[in-house]
């Protein structure tokens, strides 16, 4: 799998994604992202692990803390699959418009 | 004439692209809406877990895209902003299997189609909002390196298209 098949696939999970949002505001720890949330800390680990697998999400060290960051990274590879998805796609419609087309001219 | 879409604007949340079609504005339209299952990539992009054989636009505002399974199933991308034939087209495009019910994370897809001549058609889609995928990217700072990486995954892209 690609990273941006990773990151589209991470992201179908809505509590993955409601991380990513916290992350949006700011560097945040484990407890940080997990408080007032549904779900445990462990959880909220389990799924930034797979956040950081798709680089979605980064993590540093700072002083004694872990923090977690968005990693544009996934989200520039999601953008540069569209890119040569609809180069694909298009080509494709191109072709079928143009046999319609023409078969209309006859 | 088999030049790839071309690619342009430099705003990092969508992807623009134009692609001119030697075909009339409503054949390019018709294609583009009702027949959309002849040409959309499937094996690249669907959802759902069977075999998907169609890509359907329910043609009015409001109307659902989806992909129809060849078990007769249905799984829907999303939905019609705006219904302009022949000429204009905007769906929101939710991507992943459940994004429907987070509206904050919907993109959007629009085409623009004019004639040019009455032969020609241009056809312009710009596919936005990329940047609620994640955080805005003026906002963020790249912690890794990742030419590497890119330069294999264009290459991987480059293969596949060459394949088809």
């Amino acid at each position: 799998m690609t990273y941006a098949e990773q990151a589209f696939d991470a992201l179908g999970d809505p509590t993955r994604r409601a991380v990513l949002k916290r992350l949006r505001g700011g560097a945040r720890s484990v407890g940080e992202i997990a408080e007032g949330m549904d779900v445990s800390r462990p959880a909220v680990s389990q799924h930034l692990k797979i956040l950081k697998g798709a680089r979605l999400v980064t993590v540093h060290a700072v002083g004694t803390r872990r923090v977690y960051a968005v990693d544009n990274w996934g989200v520039e590879s999601m953008r540069k699959w569209l890119e040569g998805f609809w180069d694909e796609a298009l080509t494709a419609f191109k072709a079928v418009a143009e046999r319609e087309a023409t078969k209309e001219e006859k | 004439m088999t030049a790839p879409p071309m690619s342009h604007g430099a705003d990092p949340n969508s992807v623009r692209k134009v692609v001119n079609v030697q075909a009339p504005q409503a054949i390019a339209w018709r294609v583009f809406t009702e027949q959309m299952g002849t040409w959309w990539p499937l094996a690249y992009y669907k959802i759902g877990k069977a075999n998907a054989v169609d890509a359907v636009i329910e043609p009015h505002i409001g109307g659902r895209w989806y992909e129809r399974g060849d078990d007769g199933s249905t799984c829907q991308w999303g939905s019609v902003l705006v219904w302009e034939p022949p000429s204009r087209l905007v769906l929101s495009w939710d991507i992943s299997a459940d994004w429907q019910y987070d509206p904050t994370l919907k993109t959007e897809l629009e085409l623009r189609f004019s004639a040019d001549g009455s032969n020609r058609t241009r056809v312009e889609l710009e596919h936005r909002h990329l940047d609620r995928f994640g955080a805005r990217r003026d906002e963020m700072r790249r912690i890794f390196d990742s030419e590497g990486d890119w330069g294999r995954f264009l290459e991987a892209f480059a293969r596949t298209a060459e394949a088809q």
